[in-house]
């Protein structure tokens, strides 16, 4: 078992063969996702990467049964995307494109929960369960199959988290990039549930940043639903108010979404949290007695 | 991005809202020009600036002779305006917006902002105008009515009128509080803003709702959709490493410590700056230098790092994930070496082929310290700067 995705998972990729969508799309058939065909409007009927092309999700979804898609279009187009997918029937989309205007975002998650269907993203590194499926722009070596879940808003912050347990030894169930916007398709709580529940994760670990609530959202929720031990770091305590740290979400506005509010919060609802990010492993050892 | 007030009321006249009739001016000389046009006996001047607290500051005046607006003009065009919500260096000013002058009876708050836990534009207003909006909240939060918009459905009129009633507004002014907030809504939404505020909303002598200030935010990510919003930009109003670190598609931000940060990845970046302050070093800036981090970028980084000369020493943490560290240690040798690094450079490579980086680095003749680790390249880089602070 795993979140999100697994071993079988079908999926394919719009925007499959511009710059991007062929890259990672290559690394993904190397790790052994099970990769069907993608999409780009006008190359229907030809071959990529081995995989058929399509002119539409519709075409794509009938003609391979894909499950999830994942979307690398440049931003001016990713709210169409989406909606493609979403009326074609994908279950699971993941937008890893940076840059998507929010006001879209806002659109397209309230289409995507009224279709019941999951959205990971948009500016995220994507989903991989290690050993199955890798969707998105995370190196895959570097993962190992285990017992950790891992959620996280930062990409790289993932992959630190990933090696350090990775080392330890623990490995990975299913590793979930929400991404760095300030409308995520999915957020903390919707993967903290999806880990709470799944049997091979034991533990989980959850990396979140300055801006916005999520994380208090995620202490309070953690503290009436979830069993399993939980370690936390934020990134952004030296991070000043009022100026955009990268992500279009990572700022403190008005005196709110401060790094110490937010491992405050996590610590009143029993997280394990540590200020030091080269100990997220060492920090949950001791977290699990492992 | 954000607007000045004056391109903010502009948008406001655009959708219909009451504004007073306003000229910014580049000049003395204009704003006393614009003074006779705009007519009178009596004009507001308020400071262009990208920051709040103008009034206090001395940006804002009650000006009624010639005499006192050439004494603000002189004084505060070409300065730099230090208000509460900028750094000790200020803000510049170039710009000076004569506007009529509005009798005000009372003052309200209208606001609207992308609310990311209810994941709606959320509307609010408050008896409470003239002051800090972020105080209210946090004082008086039951003062602050909230109105949130379906994205699909869009704004309703009754969502006005139920604020309205409950700010004590009379039947007139109703009607114009709908109107305001409807054309607000609109602004919001073919606009991509980020954030609108109106504080105050004044209600004028005669009874008249009216919007005396206009603070816009818009979404910088759909600038691509406006390019009359993106003619708005004023570059004077960043910091200057900031808009040159931008026209590489570099995220930078400059902070007061002494150790440059040179990351791929905004996440890590953050996580550096605060591994370096855990060490007890002081980190002189935020810098995403990306996931290609090839030896352009890394080059023009560097250049951006080092004009701050606050700093000692630089940290370069690289986690490698795709792209291999040997070639990413390659393009760090290259760069230093073109840009003539003078200062101790510590570098942490992690990830793809990370020992055969550190291998290159450590064979180069350049000031270049390979951290073995996250913690040990932290320590490395506050010692390297002068130890800790």
């Amino acid at each position: 078992m795993s979140i999100l995705i697994n071993k079988n998972t079908k999926v394919i990729c719009q925007g499959f063969t511009g710059k991007n969508g062929t890259f990672h799309s290559e690394q993904a058939i190397a790790y052994g996702t099970k990769m069907v065909g993608g999409v780009t409007p006008g190359k229907g009927g030809t071959e990529h990467l081995g995989l058929p092309v399509f002119n539409t999700v519709a075409d794509a979804v009938r003609a391979t049964g894909a499950d999830a898609s994942v979307i690398y279009v440049p931003a001016p187009f990713v709210m169409d995307s989406i909606m493609e997918a979403l009326d074609a029937g994908i279950q699971i989309i993941v937008c890893i494109t940076e840059g998507v205007p929010t006001l879209d975002m806002l659109k397209c998650k309230v289409a995507c929960d009224n279709a019941d269907v999951v959205l990971i993203g948009p500016n995220c590194p994507g989903v991989i369960t290690p050993d199955e499926c890798k969707i998105g722009i995370m190196p895959g070596h570097i993962h190992k199959k285990g017992r950790v879940g891992i959620v996280s808003r930062s990409g790289t912050l993932t992959y630190e988290a990933v090696k350090q347990t990775t080392d330890m030894g623990f490995g990975q169930s299913t590793c979930v990039g929400i991404g760095g916007d300030p409308i995520p398709g999915s957020n903390f709580i919707d993967i903290l549930a999806r880990f709470q529940e799944d049997p091979e994760t034991e533990a989980i670990v959850m990396i979140g940043e300055i801006g916005g609530t999520a994380e208090e959202e995620a202490a309070e929720f953690i503290k009436n639903h979830v069993t399993k031990p939980v370690v936390s770091y934020i990134a952004g305590v030296t991070a000043p108010a009022g100026k955009r740290m990268g992500h279009a979400g990572a700022i403190i506005s008005g005196g709110k979404g401060t790094a110490a509010e937010k491992f405050a919060a996590l610590e009143a609802a029993g997280v394990k949290v540590t200020r030091n990010l080269a100990e997220i492993g060492s920090t949950l050892k001791e977290a699990t007695g492992w | 991005m954000n607007l000045h007030e004056y391109q903010g009321k502009a948008l406001f006249r655009e959708y219909g809202l009451p504004v007073s009739s306003g000229v910014a001016c580049d000049t003395t000389d204009e704003v006393l020009a614009a003074a006779k046009q705009i007519g009178g006996d009596m004009w507001v001047v308020k400071a262009q600036v990208h920051a709040g607290g103008r009034g206090k500051a001395g940006g804002v005046k009650l000006v009624k002779t010639e005499a006192e607006i050439r004494e603000f003009c002189d004084r505060l065009i070409g300065t730099r305006l230090v208000t509460y919500q900028t750094d000790a260096h200020g803000q510049p000013v170039s710009k000076i917006l004569i506007e009529s002058c509005t009798d005000i009876a009372n003052e309200l708050y209208l606001g609207a902002v992308v609310d990311r836990s209810t994941r709606r534009i959320v509307f609010m207003a408050s008896t409470e105008g003239g002051v800090e909006i972020e105080k209210v909240a946090e004082e008086t939060p039951e003062k602050i009515l909230k109105a949130a918009i379906d994205p699909l459905v869009g704004p309703q009129p009754y969502q006005a009128r139920q604020m309205g009633f409950k700010l004590g507004l009379n039947a007139t002014q109703l009607k114009q509080f709908t109107q305001i907030f409807m054309g607000l809504a609109k602004l919001f939404d073919e606009k991509d803003v980020a954030l609108i505020e109106v504080n105050p909303l004044v209600i004028t002598d005669e009874g008249n709702l009216h919007c005396l200030d206009a603070k816009v935010v818009v979404d910088s990510n759909a600038m691509y959709r406006h390019p009359e919003l993106g003619a708005m930009h004023d570059p004077s109003q960043e910091d200057e490493r900031e808009a040159q670190a931008a026209k590489w598609e570099l995220n930078y931000v400059a902070l007061d410590g002494n150790i440059g940060c040179m990351v791929n990845g905004a996440g890590l970046a953050m996580g550096t700056m605060d591994t370096v302050k855990l060490h007890g070093g002081s980190p002189a800036n935020f810098l995403d230098v990306g996931g290609g981090a090839t030896k352009e970028r890394v080059a023009e980084a560097f250049k951006i790092i080092l004009s701050d000369a606050n700093v000692k020493a630089v940290f370069v943490n690289i986690f490698g994930g795709i792209v291999r560290c040997d070639m990413i240690a390659e393009g760090i040798i290259g760069a230093v070496e073109e840009v003539g690094v003078e200062v101790p450079v510590v570098v942490r490579l992690e990830g793809n082929s990370a020992d055969k980086g550190a291998e290159i680095l450590s064979q180069s003749d350049l000031n270049i310290i390979a951290g073995e680790s996250l913690t040990d390249a932290a320590q490395k880089v506050v010692a390297a700067a002068g130890g800790v602070a």
